[in-house]
């Protein structure tokens, strides 16, 4: 679900326009809990605390790239396990930034992507367990500073890798190799266009054009997938810790507004990097 | 209604103010060359306190017209600027050059909107004002406050250069050209013959780090075809008048040690947030607001040459 935001899209109309009147500073407000009726449905958030955690820079370097690493992990004894994780960025045009699903027999425990952030903001990451109970974890981040914008740095080169799809395979940096635990990266080529910017010639917005979901199996499993809107970034980006547990092959298959699909197959890497 | 009469209240007292021109100090300005004056912006970020005025400024008198080049941080350095003008000459402001469209170069522009001022820039300049126009002017609200952005306006420009072109001044012309995407993707330079002065906006920046908004890889590839514009001195966007093309010297070596160093880590498997935090660290102590923008930099970098 794509909860847009009309109060900042109007906000957006009028600044583009170059309406002249200044408006006093809005008054900051909460948009949380209008977004966990939207987005959750109003239901109950546990303290995510030892469950589910969010690491990002405290001030976003780059508007339009900004990297987040969402971690879940049970205590020992837990017998629940984690299905998905939200990553909700309150104050952006598009606040539903992703839903991470978690395959059923995933290894998945550490997921990473890169988002774009258009103002000082909360940001949320959701748990929900296998009981249907959600928890909750927050940071607050800083806006860029300077010139650094949530747009494409470079709008002809983003329109030639449309569709293009790599993927790399890691051992996990600074893990206990004993664990076993693996890293690897899915990187779709695709602007992934807010459809927030006003064609100046036309003065009509651009449409939204951005990839909505990716799927990631090892062998059959599904180990992950993404329920994605405007606020990842341009070439969508996921990294993820998972255990091989002896699979074979990795196959992503990936789909965006316009019904493209984009697909590729890897054979799991047994060691390297 | 009520709303309606105070939008006419408000039209009123800035167009007003906008029409004050006479009251509005002049920026300190320097005749470079004969004909050619340079206002010195701050190396700072943009903010209440400087007025946005962190970029150079520049404008070139000929016998017929003056040509501004970047019209800075907020439509009050434009006034100014356009003050520190009409005390040197009565001739006409015929156009103001915008060398790319970052806040700090076109949030003067509407300074100078009316009387027949003709706006230049990049092809694709109105797409990136376009584009990213409507978010400079919400993110610098509380930076530079209500009462200094309240007159900015993004003001495109309307005779757009594709390749090279000449601007004739009156017994001086301008020599514009435009680059692919390297500090951003509408960057433009404008030469001055007659005094071998190049303007290169963003594409140098000396003192102040440089920051990359559009291509690492095309910045370092610009660079060559740069230094063989045949310039004696440059006034980069950010920093002090410097020989040409001596001046390109420390930029070249800082965008190749972040290349290098990006390369390095991608290779090694390192993820974004940690190389972001440690490219190019050993330029630290060479550079100015280095810890404002050099991890943004190495972002952007990275997120460039992953896909080689």
């Amino acid at each position: 679900m794509l909860s847009v935001r009309l109060h900042c899209l109007a906000a957006a109309i009028a600044l583009g326009l170059g309406a002249p009147v200044s408006a006093a500073a809005p008054e900051p407000y909460d948009p949380w809990p209008g977004l966990v009726q939207d987005i959750f449905d109003s239901r109950a958030m546990l303290d995510g605390a030892g469950i589910v955690s969010i690491d990002m820079p405290g001030r976003a370097d780059d508007a339009a790239i900004v990297p987040v690493t969402l971690r879940a992990a049970l205590p020992p004894g837990d017998s629940r396990r984690v299905r998905a994780i939200t990553l909700v960025i309150d104050q952006n045009p598009a606040p539903m930034a992703g839903r991470f699903e978690i395959g059923p027999d995933s290894t998945v425990s550490e997921i990473s992507t890169r988002v774009r952030v258009n103002s000082y903001s909360d940001v949320h990451a959701v748990a929900e367990l296998s009981d249907g109970q959600l928890y909750m974890s927050k940071i607050f981040v800083k806006a860029s500073g300077g010139c650094s914008a949530p747009a494409a740095k470079n709008a002809e080169e983003a329109r030639g890798k449309l569709g293009q799809i790599r993927f790399r395979q890691f051992a996990k940096a600074g893990d206990n190799p004993s664990s076993g635990a693996r890293e690897a990266q899915v990187m779709i080529g695709h602007p992934n266009n807010s459809g927030l910017q006003m064609d100046q010639v036309t003065r009509l917005y651009v449409p939204a054009f951005f990839v909505n979901e990716i799927r990631v199996w090892q062998d059959d499993r599904l180990l992950l997938a993404m329920e994605g809107g405007i606020s990842i970034s341009e070439d969508p980006n996921i990294r993820f810790t998972y255990v091989p547990q002896g699979a074979k092959r990795f196959r992503v298959e990936a789909k965006d507004t316009e019904g493209h699909v984009f697909q590729g197959e890897w054979k799991a890497e047994v060691s390297g990097m | 209604m009520i709303s309606r009469l105070i939008a006419i209240v408000l039209a009123t007292i800035m167009g007003s103010s906008v029409q004050a021109q006479q009251n509005d100090t002049p920026l300190p300005i320097t005749e470079i060359f004969p004909g050619v004056f340079l206002h010195a912006g701050a190396t700072e970020t943009m903010n209440r306190d400087n007025e946005g005025g962190i970029a150079n400024l520049g404008f070139v008198v000929g016998s017929d017209a003056v040509a501004v080049i970047d019209s800075g941080g907020s439509v009050r350095e434009g006034r100014r600027l356009l003050a520190a003008i009409r005390s040197r000459t009565d001739r006409p402001v015929r156009y103001v050059i915008n060398t790319h469209g970052h806040p700090d170069h076109v949030f003067g522009n509407a300074a100078f909107d009316g009387g027949g001022t003709i706006f230049v820039g990049h092809k694709n300049l109105p797409q990136a004002v376009a584009t990213r126009g409507p978010y400079y002017l919400d993110s610098f609200r509380p930076l530079m406050g209500d009462a200094l952005m309240a007159d900015v306006r993004i003001v495109p420009p309307t005779l757009l250069v594709d390749d090279e072109t000449t601007l004739d001044l009156g017994r001086r012309t301008l020599l514009l050209k435009v680059w692919p995407t390297a500090h951003s993707d509408s960057d433009l330079t404008v030469l001055d013959s007659a005094s071998g002065t190049l303007f290169a906006g963003d594409l140098v920046f000396i003192g102040h780090v440089p920051i990359v908004d559009g291509s690492l890889r095309g910045w370092l590839g610009v660079l060559d075809r740069l230094a063989a514009l045949p310039a004696r001195q440059v006034v980069p966007g950010h920093g002090p008048v410097t020989p040409w093309p001596s001046a390109l010297a420390n930029q070249r070596r800082y965008l190749q040690r972040l290349d290098a160093d990006v390369r390095g880590l991608i290779a090694r498997g390192v993820p974004l947030k940690a190389a972001a935090e440690t490219a190019a660290a050993a330029e630290r102590p060479r550079w100015q607001l280095f810890d404002d923008y050099n991890a943004r930099n190495a972002t952007a970098a990275y997120s460039e040459i992953e896909w080689e």
